[in-house]
């Protein structure tokens, strides 16, 4: 049972990948650790109950990857997405250690897939869990817990004191009462604020109140919050964020990937004008998966409409909701609540100035429209065959990119001179930054939150112990 | 028909799952899902009864209650099974025994152990019944032939007729897609699915029973009671054979092929349904669906009390507790006979037939 009054060698704040990362680590290495966890055991463990896959080097196929990815490959594809935004030591260190990741997960009983006979083919570049994130977060709960680490729920931090700079106690709001829990060490592992709707509209505006939050309802980012306020140094910006479009009918909170939609490079797109605003055909899906959520919250009301036929449907991934669906476009604008001329406007204009192709959905088959504004440039098709579809959709954010600097030993660096803390350590999405400056590569924040959890675990460890 | 409700509790399921898809290597149900774009009834009856209750899915799931989206697919699948036995019963009017499953087995039971107690006592006489009989035709100086063979040669073949009705009515409203084509290899497909239960092997880790941990108890349990039962059913056939074609009259010696495959089989089929029993006693009820343990429970109680009436027979029957004993266990199983159709039995019949489709999709999706 965990004790409040005990004086732990490592208080781990947070209770995703890198926290239990890091407990697991340290545990290990000796230390007596106390998890932290804001939400009921249910809902235990963040954003990566959401996830599905880890990216790593491998120089070869193994059972859960189709091929090679050297580390170089890595790294170039790092560079490419965040246009230099990160830091490049940091960046080399987690994606060489990355080679050592899924042996290191397998040893703490997480499983990953084989590739089934049938429909399901691996990835590359992506080992696949065994049951998703969840799986992948309940095996790490049951090593945490076999292992003696000591996890209590429901225990909410809101401040931290410290003392010269070093980590004194946090103050923790557990069983209706706050209690000052005290360590030699911290993680902070909290994870991002992405469900702090005020956070979100300092750096986006009032448009913010219209924006679903794909994971956990608990990342408000009191512990970032707390860090910063503490003098510790940020990294990238609030306005920083991976969102992508989603049924805007899904939950306000956690609905995970079921509620994407992926026919935004088939259909065209108009915002509650019926007007279209961006090339729908720019780049093959999962490469513009990510610039759509932006896209759309930055339309009126942050609200868009994919707007399909009937040659579409069975060319993408199901969805959760069904779509509206209507015999005739002005039907269907009535059912999308938007206007019916203006939508058939749109849609006629866009059809008028398609041009002739051979429509393929498996490559950038450049069937295009000449003289609209903006131009579709690839997968143009007219939308002519009824009855027709449309999904209403909002941004999704994902994860935030606001953080705190750490260095090489997952230290958190205060003030401008940037000096580690003595005892303070961070890891997973609230550093992530660092590295993801910008952009997205997907599989990438579960390996820094397990290279750094696993480095801060340690550190945090031996700080204590020694 | 089965309700409304959780066919439509199903397709809601189906529908949620087929846009997550992270559970597809659980087991078969998920590939099976995602070779569709809608959920019919046909459909959802295929799913549901190729679903083994693994469970893995369940604790795996970010949808899972308190979620909004409330997603319990072994509990909808169990049910909307359960639902599918009685509407697939012959004669169809008997699809209320499902109901109160295990109260139909127990009085199964009472039955068959009255009918026999009755037939014992009301026509032997007592010094015969409590005598001690041995060698050649120890057991009919007691129950005579004709009266075993005949009442339980018909419930026998009343109860095989009774679930192959009902396996066709089964196959029939599943709705098999068009172009896949049934062939031997999809039913050798099916019958390996069976033998080897790899539907509950995770990823080598077994299943999430009876609570979130991985387990292979549940797969090592049902193989006991399986081939249990097999062997008692090799050894019920040898010992036909040797009575009929050769003349050799039960009981036969304890080195003999029947009792060795029947004590062999009885004790695997003493180990298995007690294995199953205490996981289910153990099992955390979240994904379970209320409806089945009646029936879970009386068959396997059913077989547990056959397999151990029958091994105490043998130790005994040179005793004159053999007469009550040989009458104890007939009734039993009469009562196994009598219920097979009526009973937690005919999953293996659908299970089967679901495992057969899937292995037919599968070579036809190719």
């Amino acid at each position: 049972m965990a004790d409040l009054t005990q004086n732990y060698d490592v208080l781990v704040i947070g209770a995703g990948n890198a926290a239990l990362c890091a407990a697991i680590t340290a545990r290990l290495e000796g230390a007596r650790v106390l998890v932290l966890e804001a939400a009921p055991s249910h809902s235990r463990g963040g954003n990566s109950r959401h996830t599905r896959n880890i990216r790593y080097a491998h120089n070869e196929a193994t059972d859960y990857v189709t091929g090679p990815y050297p580390v170089g490959e890595y790294i170039e594809d790092l560079m490419r997405v965040t246009a230099g935004k990160t830091n490049e030591t940091l960046a080399g260190m987690v994606l060489e250690q990355s080679e050592q990741v899924v042996d290191w997960m397998q040893d703490q009983g997480v499983r990953f897939q084989k590739p089934l006979s049938g429909t399901i083919g691996l990835g590359r570049t992506n080992a696949f869990f065994f049951g998703g994130g969840k799986a992948m977060m309940n095996s790490y709960y049951a090593r945490a817990e076999n292992l003696g680490v000591e996890i209590l729920y429901e225990a909410e931090v809101t401040g931290l004191t410290l003392n010269d700079g070093r980590f004194a106690y946090a103050q923790v709001l557990h069983g209706g009462q706050m209690h000052d829990v005290s360590a030699r060490s911290l993680v902070v592992a909290s994870g991002g604020f992405e469900a702090n709707i005020e956070w979100l509209k300092e750096a986006w505006g009032e448009g913010a109140e219209n924006f679903l939050i794909r994971g956990t309802p608990f990342n408000k980012g009191a512990l970032l919050r707390v860090l910063l306020d503490h003098g510790a140094q940020p990294v990238s910006e609030a306005d920083q964020c991976h969102a992508v479009p989603i049924d805007a009918r899904s939950p306000k909170f956690d609905g995970g990937i079921a509620t994407r939609v992926d026919c935004v490079i088939y259909s065209i797109m108009v915002n509650k004008h019926a007007k279209r605003f961006y090339d729908e055909g720019e780049d093959i899906w999962p490469k513009r998966y990510a610039i759509w959520g932006r896209l759309v919250g930055q339309q009126p009301d942050q609200i868009a409409y994919a707007v399909i036929d009937s040659k579409i449907p069975g060319l993408f991934m199901p969805t959760v909701f069904p779509a509206f669906e209507a015999n005739t476009i002005p039907e269907l604008a009535e059912k999308l609540e938007l206007d019916a001329d203006a939508l058939e406007k749109t849609v006629t204009d866009y059809n008028a100035i398609v041009e002739p192709g051979d429509f393929d959905p498996t490559r950038l088959d450049g069937c295009h429209t000449k003289g609209a504004s903006p131009e579709k440039t690839n997968w143009a098709q007219k939308i002519d065959t009824p009855p027709f579809y449309g999904y209403p959709l909002r941004p999704g954010i994902t994860f935030t990119y606001l953080g705190v600097e750490v260095d090489e030993k997952a230290r958190v660096l205060f003030g401008r001179e940037r000096k580690p803390a003595s005892n303070i350590y961070a890891a997973g999405e609230v550093m992530a930054g660092n590295i993801l400056g910008q952009g997205y590569v997907g599989g990438l924040g579960l390996l820094i939150g397990n290279v750094f959890g696993r480095i801060a675990g340690q550190e945090a460890a031996r700080r204590a112990t020694s | 028909m089965p309700l409304v409700d959780t066919i439509k509790e199903a397709e809601r399921l189906m529908t949620i799952c087929n846009a997550c898809r992270y559970c597809e290597g659980f087991c078969a149900v998920f590939p099976a899902m995602e070779r569709r774009k809608t959920f019919g009834e046909g459909d959802l009856t295929y799913l549901a009864n190729l679903c083994h209750g693994c469970q893995g899915c369940y604790y795996a799931c970010q949808y899972a209650p308190p979620h909004e989206f409330e997603v319990n697919v072994p509990q909808t699948l169990a049910t909307l099974r359960a639902e599918t036995y009685a509407d697939f019963v012959w004669p169809g009017f008997l699809g209320a025994l499902f109901r109160k499953n295990g109260v139909v087995v127990s009085l199964g039971m009472a039955l068959g152990l009255g009918f026999l107690l009755l037939l014992l006592f009301g026509m032997q006489d007592m010094s015969i019944i409590f005598g001690s009989h041995t060698g050649e035709g120890a057991f009919y100086r007691v129950i005579p032939y004709a009266a075993m063979v005949w009442p339980f040669g018909l419930v026998f073949a009343f109860a095989v007729f009774s679930m192959i009705m009902g396996g066709v009515s089964y196959w029939r409203s599943t709705a098999v897609p068009s172009g896949v084509r049934l062939s031997i290899g999809a039913i050798l497909g099916g019958v390996w699915d069976v033998l080897t239960l790899k539907n509950l092997g995770g990823a080598g880790g077994g299943c999430n029973y009876p609570d979130e941990s991985f387990s292979g108890m549940r797969r090592l349990f049902h193989h006991f009671t399986f081939y249990g039962f097999m062997l008692c059913f090799a050894a019920t056939s040898v010992a036909t054979i040797y009575d009929h074609w050769f003349g050799w009259i039960a009981p036969y010696s304890f080195t003999s092929l029947p009792v060795l495959l029947g004590t062999v089989g009885g004790i695997g089929l003493l180990i298995g349904p007690a294995g199953l029993m205490k996981l289910k006693i153990d099992a955390d009820p979240a994904p379970r669906a209320r409806e089945l343990v009646g029936m879970d429970v009386a068959f396997l109680m059913l077989l547990f009390l056959v397999s151990f009436t029958g091994l105490a027979l043998m130790v005994l029957r040179e005793t004159s507790a053999m007469g009550t004993l040989l009458a104890v266990h007939l009734g039993f199983v009469l009562a196994l006979f009598a219920t097979l159709p009526y009973g937690k039995m005919v999953h293996g019949v659908y299970r089967f037939l679901a495992l057969v489709q899937d292995a037919a999709e599968q070579k036809s999706h190719h």
